[in-house]
């Protein structure tokens, strides 16, 4: 009959694409993947230079430029030592201070904006349409225009070079709020009502069965927010006044003085803040890379 | 804020709309400036070119692709101030440095890069495409597994060519995510300023890189004047949320969300 024929057409042409593209991919594999090399090569080549450049002297670098070329003769890690051991960098201190905040803010963060996105998300009540409007209206905000009136706001409130200074401002962040409003209202309700009926109180129902049931977003939101907060800069710059409550990225710039004097403790200061990164990226790339594109995955 | 003379703090002045007359002068039109033609390069090479490396990416044909993806995110993740140290020395102004050897080679003359007002601008731009490819890649990527597979079969059975496939398939269905690309990318290019301050500290030859935040910067905090640095950030506002609106309703975002 005329629809096994129609069906016999398709199959046999499926069949040639199949045959063709094949023929066709393996040429353009090739090319892909050498493609992909060449942008591969220069995504790394900066960390390659920033690794080596740590390792050299930095009377060298400062005098003739970076040379590209391994030398093993003059490589060594005495850059790093000053961080450790010289008392106008306070390296270990930045460290300390990166971490708190980091840590601090990120578990504030995820609690309040998960709290606010999930009652967005669940809960009817009035008003609830202008706040989540809000929210939308605050992710288009750019950051570097609250710093004005945050400053001060935090001069007022007495908190600047602190770290409450730093962290409350951004305690709640409008776009995690938004992806969990998202993730939330993708939880079906009947979780809800079951736990109500087995009489468990609404505070039960947030951290008992919503927490475990929201973990892939906790999970997202947790590295979005932590290298935000790690790698964050114009509002640390402003808020941190003395050298002994600066964070990494701050601390770095202080130290990069247009005499170079330091370049050398910049440098391994650089490779040192990088470094951990690096490292939690390789062991979580999958939830890194969630994490990231999580404003992108609602359609 | 942006109505008064802010002398220090409680000490608040009305003073009208004297702070936007102000803003008038030659520096801010160059930061103005600086920004949108940063924004504007940024947009033109950071959203074609990441489609078309994440359709490779997502194609069959590649090998490896974990490994590249890794590779191509792993900027993103370092902080601006650390990659704008590395640039500095990759552009160092020595004839010695990396990038003045590879032009030696080709017997040119070393380039002062960051000192040089032709070489500013493409600077910034390539910080940012090495920062934002990989992300940007990764966006795409999220949003090409989502396209059903069918959709590319009854492509084939009808025939369709390769870039018939990708102007057809591909960039209707990545629409979503394309606009949202587009709405953060306009966003983050005006409102650059960490790049600019690492590379220049904030002061560069005849503000060849100063940005609209740049110049909020230098106002509010170093010439202490928040009243006029507060009119500056919210006509950065203006312009972001004018953009972003225009574009969104050009798009068609809103009428999806009517229908």
């Amino acid at each position: 009959m005329a629809k096994t024929e129609t069906e016999n057409v398709i199959i046999i042409k499926t069949k040639n694409v199949k045959v063709k593209s094949k023929i066709k991919y393996s040429h353009k594999g090739l090319l892909m993947v050498i493609l992909f090399i060449i942008i591969a090569f220069f995504a790394l080549l900066p960390f390659y230079a920033m690794v080596l450049a740590s390792l050299k002297p930095a009377t060298e670098l400062f005098r003739y430029g970076l040379n590209l070329k391994l030398d093993f003769s003059i490589m060594s890690i005495q850059n790093y030592i000053p961080l450790f051991t010289d008392k106008n960098i306070l390296f270990l201190t930045w460290f300390k201070n990166s971490v708190l905040i980091t840590l601090i803010s990120t578990v504030f963060s995820l609690l309040f904006s998960s709290m606010v996105g999930y009652g967005i998300a669940v809960y009817d009540f009035k008003f609830k349409n202008a706040i989540f409007v809000l929210v939308l209206f605050m992710m288009m905000i750019p950051v570097e225009i609250l710093i004005l009136p945050l400053y001060k706001l935090t001069v007022t409130l007495h908190i600047i070079n602190t770290y409450s200074g730093i962290i409350l401002p951004f305690v709640v962040s409008a776009s995690s709020i938004f992806f969990f409003r998202q993730f939330a209202s993708g939880i079906p309700k009947d979780f809800m009502d079951a736990a109500r009926i087995d009489g468990c109180t609404e505070y039960g129902i947030f951290f008992r069965i919503m927490m475990p049931l929201m973990k892939p977003a906790f999970g997202a939101m947790t590295i979005l927010s932590a290298l935000t907060s790690w790698n964050g800069f114009i509002w640390p710059l402003i808020q941190m006044r003395t050298d002994d409550m600066f964070t990494i990225p701050v601390g770095l710039m202080s130290l990069l003085t247009p005499y170079g004097n330091n370049y050398s403790a910049v440098l391994s200061g650089s490779v040192l803040s990088v470094l951990p990164i690096i490292v939690i990226f390789l062991i979580y790339q999958e939830s890194f890379i969630s994490g990231l594109t999580a404003g992108g995955v609602k359609g | 804020m942006s109505f008064q003379d802010v002398v220090g703090v409680g000490q608040n002045k009305f003073i009208g709309l004297k702070n936007y007359k102000n803003l008038l002068n030659v520096h801010f039109y160059t930061a103005v400036w600086n920004s949108v033609r940063y924004c504007f390069w940024t947009l033109l090479l950071l959203i074609p070119i990441p489609i078309v490396l994440a359709v490779f990416l997502n194609s069959k044909a590649l090998v490896a692709k974990k490994f590249f993806r890794a590779t191509l995110f792993m900027p993103a993740i370092t902080s601006v101030v650390v990659a704008g140290i590395v640039f500095r020395l990759i552009f160092g102004e020595t004839p010695g440095a990396p990038l003045n050897t590879v032009l030696g080679v080709f017997g040119i003359n070393p380039v002062e890069w960051l000192r040089n007002e032709n070489t500013a601008m493409p600077l910034l731009v390539l910080l940012a495409m090495w920062r934002w490819t990989g992300i940007n890649i990764i966006y795409f990527l999220s949003g090409l597994q989502n396209i059903p597979t069918e959709l590319y079969e009854s492509a084939d059975i009808d025939g369709a060519s390769v870039l018939n496939k990708f102007r057809y398939v591909t960039i209707p269905l990545l629409k979503p995510i394309i606009i949202y690309v587009l709405t953060i990318s306009i966003y983050g290019g005006l409102s650059m300023f960490t790049e600019s301050f690492v590379f220049w500290s904030n002061h560069s030859q005849n503000d060849s890189g100063l940005t609209i935040v740049g110049y909020l910067y230098q106002q509010g905090f170093e010439n202490g004047n928040l009243g006029f640095a507060s009119a500056t950030g919210l006509v950065l506002l203006l312009i972001v949320i004018t953009l972003n609106l225009f574009q969104l309703k050009f798009f068609g975002m809103f009428k999806k969300e009517e229908s």
